[in-house]
C-alpha cells in the first residue's frame, strides 16, 4: 500500500475530506518551499501538491504561470524540485507529496531515471499535465516499478468510453477538472459538478479529487460534499504573489489563514456528511 | 528506398518516435471528434470538390511555377524555379490550410475560430476565412511579434478579427500557441482552433499537410511542363514546417529528388540566438507532439530567435523530425544576414520582394546553387510576399516611409 492510498482510506474511513494545497516549486524562491510544505500540513493540508515549474504551462492561468516565472528566475529544475522533497522529508515522514507538471523536464532525465530519483527522494505520485493514458506506456511502467502512484485527470468532457483506461491506468485518486478551462479561472458550476461527479463515480474506482477554481472556503464546502478530496492552488498561489514584497511572515500569515478557511470549510461538511 | 509514406502517421498520430496526442485531457474529446470528422471528409467527394473550388476560385491555384533566369543565370549553375505561394489570395501559402480547416468548422457547427500566429500571414489566413464565413475571430500573436508585424496585424483588425497581444513568455510564437490552447480548453464547446503549422497533437500534423500538399502536386505536374522530368533539389524554409511538407510530401517517394529544409540560424548556430532544433535541438514533448524542440538540459524551452517572425519558434512538425531522422530530407540552416541577403537579390534580379521566411529558402539556394550543373533543376517554396515585413527591412536598410 503506498502513503498516498494509506492515508486517503483512513480519511475515507473516518469520514474525512483530504484537503489538497497546490504550490508551485521554488516560488517565490528556492529557500522558501520546505517551509512553505510545512505550513500547508500544520494548517490542515493532507496531500500536498507539488508544482514542478515549466516554461510553458498551457493549462494553467494567469495566477500559476506568474508562479511558474517567479521559480524560473532562480532556475528552479525538476532535480531542485526532487531536492525540497527531501529536505521536507527529514521532518515529515507521512504526508503523501505529489508531484504536478508538465513532461517534457520527465522527458529530458528520462522516464525511469526520474522515476527513480523522486521515488528515492520520498515522492509518492506523479500527475503530468499533458500525458494521457494513451500515450503512456513507458511512463506508466517506469513509474510502477518505482512503486509511483499515477493520476490522470479527467474533465466535464472526458466521454465515458475513456474512463475504463484511467481506471486501468491510474492510482491513488483520479483528479476532476471541475471545469472548462485554465487553473484558477471563473466561478464553479456548482451543479454541473454534481451531475458530472455522479457520472464518473459510477466508472471510476478510485477516490475522486476535485480542482480548478475552488476560491474559497463556501466553494470548498460544496465540493467536499461530492469530493473525495477537495484541491486548491490558485486562491493560494495568489497570496504568495500578493505579499512576496513584504517577505516569508506574512507570505505565511496568508496562506495559513486561507488554509484553515478551507479546512473549516470541509470539516464543516464532513460533519454534515456524518449527519446524514 | 522502401518506406511508403503514405501510410504515416499511424492511427494515433505517430511519425516514428514523433508525433502522438500529448494534450490536457479537456482538450482529448475534441480532437478525437475532429479525428474522426477529418477521416470522414478526406475521401469525401463533395467536401474535396468544395475545396477545390474553393482553392481555385477565391485563392487563386494553381500558383504559377516560374523559371527566375536572370537570378540563375547570376548565380552560374542550376535552373531555380519558383513555387509561387506569394501570389495567393493573402499573400502566403497559409490560406490553404485555413481554408481547409474552415470547412471543416463549418461541418462540426462551431460558431467561433482561433488562431495563432507569428507573422501574422497565419492570423491573416484565418481572419479571412472567417469573414467569409461569418465567424468569430480571435487571434493570439506573442507582443513582440505585434510590433514587428504591424502591418498584419492592421488586415487582420480590418477583417473583423480581434487580435490579443500576448504578453507572457518570450513573446513570441510559441508563447501565442500556449494562449490559444488555454482559450480552447475554456471554449472547446463552440471553438475550432486552426492551427497553422503541421505540430500540435494529432490530427493536426497530418491533417495540414494534407491540406498544403497541393504545393507539391501542383508542382509535379508543372515540372513535368517546363523540363519534362522531376525536380532535382527543393529547398524550402523550416519554422514549424508547412510550406516545407506541403511542398516535399509529393515527392518523398521519389528517390531521385533531394530535398532541403532551411532553418533560421539567427545570429548564427553557436550563438544560441537561432530557431533551428533540427540542427541544434533534441526530441522531446511541446504543444501536444514529440518533437525536436530548442531546449536546456531539464527541459525548459528556450527563447529563440530569428529576424523572420515566422520562423521564430523552438519546435518543428513532427514528420520533419521523423524525415530527419530516416535521413530523407535534409535540414540545413541560413543566418539572419544570408535571408536578408536573399531578401535583396530575389528583389533586385527578378522584381519579386519575398517575405523574410522565404528569403531563408532562396538564402541558401543560393549557396547551393553554384554547386550544381546548369541542367539541374531546383524549385524553391516562395511561401510567402514581403509585403509584412516593410517595416524591419526599412528599418535595418534606412529607408523612410
Amino acid at each position: 500500500m503506498s502513503r498516498l492510498h494509506t492515508k486517503l482510506a483512513a480519511l475515507k474511513a473516518a469520514g474525512k475530506t483530504a484537503l489538497i494545497p497546490y504550490i508551485t516549486a521554488g516560488d517565490p524562491s528556492p529557500k522558501a518551499t520546505v517551509a512553505l510544505m510545512h505550513l500547508l500540513v500544520e494548517k490542515g493540508a493532507d496531500v500536498i501538491e507539488l508544482g514542478v515549474p515549466f516554461s510553458d504551462p498551457m493549462a494553467d492561468g494567469p495566477v500559476i504561470q506568474k508562479a511558474v516565472e517567479r521559480a524560473l528566475i532562480h532556475n528552479v529544475s525538476l532535480d531542485d524540485v526532487l531536492e525540497y522533497v527531501r529536505v521536507f522529508r527529514e521532518q515529515d515522514t507521512e504526508t503523501p507529496v505529489v508531484l504536478m507538471g508538465y513532461l517534457n523536464p520527465i522527458e529530458a532525465q528520462g522516464y525511469e531515471a526520474f522515476a527513480n530519483a523522486a521515488s528515492s527522494v520520498g515522492v509518492d505520485a506523479v500527475l503530468t499535465v499533458d500525458m494521457p493514458p494513451e500515450e503512456s506506456k513507458g511512463y506508466l511502467e517506469a513509474l510502477q516499478q518505482a512503486s509511483l502512484d499515477r493520476i490522470f485527470l479527467v474533465s466535464p468532457t472526458t466521454p465515458d468510453n475513456r474512463l475504463s483506461a484511467v481506471n486501468e491506468k491510474g492510482s491513488g485518486f483520479v483528479y476532476y477538472v471541475s471545469l472548462k478551462g485554465v487553473t484558477g479561472s471563473k466561478e464553479l458550476d456548482v451543479e454541473d459538478v454534481a451531475r458530472n461527479m455522479k457520472r464518473l463515480q459510477q466508472s471510476l474506482s478510485m477516490p475522486m479529487g476535485i480542482g480548478f477554481g475552488i476560491k474559497d472556503g463556501a466553494t470548498a464546502f460544496e465540493m467536499a460534499k461530492i469530493g473525495d478530496a477537495v484541491i486548491v492552488g490558485s486562491a493560494l498561489v495568489k497570496l504568495i504573489e500578493a505579499n512576496q514584497s513584504k517577505g516569508s511572515y506574512d507570505i505565511h500569515l496568508a496562506i495559513g489563514n486561507k488554509m484553515t478557511e478551507f479546512r473549516t470549510a470541509l470539516d464543516k461538511a464532513d460533519a454534515l456528511k456524518g449527519q446524514e | 528506398m522502401t518506406i511508403d509514406f503514405s501510410k504515416y502517421p499511424d492511427e494515433h498520430g505517430h511519425f516514428g518516435p514523433y508525433g502522438g496526442v500529448f494534450a490536457p485531457e479537456t482538450l482529448m474529446a475534441a480532437l478525437e471528434q475532429l479525428k474522426n470528422e477529418y477521416k470522414l471528409v478526406k475521401n469525401d467527394p463533395a467536401f474535396l470538390k468544395e475545396l477545390a473550388e474553393d482553392l481555385q476560385n477565391y485563392v487563386g491555384r494553381p500558383t504559377p511555377l516560374y523559371y527566375a533566369k536572370r537570378w540563375s543565370e547570376h548565380l552560374g549553375g542550376g535552373k531555380i524555379y519558383l513555387k509561387r505561394e506569394d501570389l495567393n489570395h493573402t499573400g502566403a501559402h497559409k490560406v490553404n490550410n485555413t481554408i481547409g480547416q474552415a470547412l471543416l468548422a463549418k461541418r462540426l457547427g462551431k460558431k467561433r475560430i482561433i488562431a495563432e500566429t507569428g507573422a501574422g500571414q497565419h492570423g491573416v489566413a484565418s481572419a479571412t476565412v472567417a469573414a467569409r464565413l461569418g465567424l468569430e475571430c480571435v487571434v493570439y500573436m506573442g507582443a513582440d511579434d505585434v510590433i514587428r508585424q504591424a502591418p498584419n496585424v492592421a488586415r487582420m483588425r480590418m477583417l473583423g478579427a480581434t487580435v490579443v497581444p500576448v504578453e507572457s513568455g518570450t513573446k513570441t510564437l510559441k508563447d501565442a500557441l500556449n494562449e490559444a490552447m488555454r482559450d480552447w480548453v475554456t471554449n472547446v464547446d463552440d471553438t475550432f482552433y486552426i492551427i497553422g503549422t503541421v505540430a500540435g497533437p494529432h490530427p493536426y500534423p497530418a491533417m495540414v499537410r494534407d491540406f498544403q500538399a497541393i504545393i507539391g502536386r501542383e508542382t509535379k505536374q508543372q515540372a513535368l511542363q517546363h523540363e519534362n522530368k522531376l525536380p532535382d533539389v527543393l529547398i524550402a524554409c523550416v519554422g514549424g514546417g508547412s510550406n516545407a511538407i506541403g511542398l516535399f510530401h509529393e515527392f518523398l517517394k521519389d528517390d531521385s529528388v533531394e530535398m532541403y529544409g532551411v532553418e533560421p540560424a539567427g545570429l548564427g548556430l553557436d550563438t544560441g540566438q537561432h530557431a533551428a532544433p533540427l540542427c541544434k535541438g533534441k526530441p522531446g514533448v511541446f504543444h501536444g507532439n514529440r518533437t525536436y524542440l530548442m531546449q536546456d538540459k531539464n527541459g525548459q524551452i528556450l527563447g529563440t530567435h530569428s529576424i523572420s517572425a515566422g520562423l521564430d519558434y523552438p519546435g518543428v512538425g513532427p514528420e520533419h523530425a521523423w524525415l530527419k531522422d530516416i535521413g530523407r530530407v535534409n535540414y540545413v540552416a541560413v543566418d539572419d544576414e544570408e535571408a536578408l541577403q536573399g531578401f535583396r537579390d530575389l528583389t533586385r534580379f527578378e522584381g519579386i520582394i519575398p517575405a523574410l521566411e522565404s528569403s531563408h529558402a532562396l538564402a541558401y539556394a543560393t549557396k547551393l546553387a553554384p554547386t550544381l550543373s546548369k541542367d539541374t533543376m531546383i524549385v524553391v517554396n516562395l511561401s510567402g510576399r514581403g509585403d509584412k515585413d516593410m517595416n524591419t527591412i526599412a528599418q535595418i536598410e534606412g529607408i523612410e516611409f
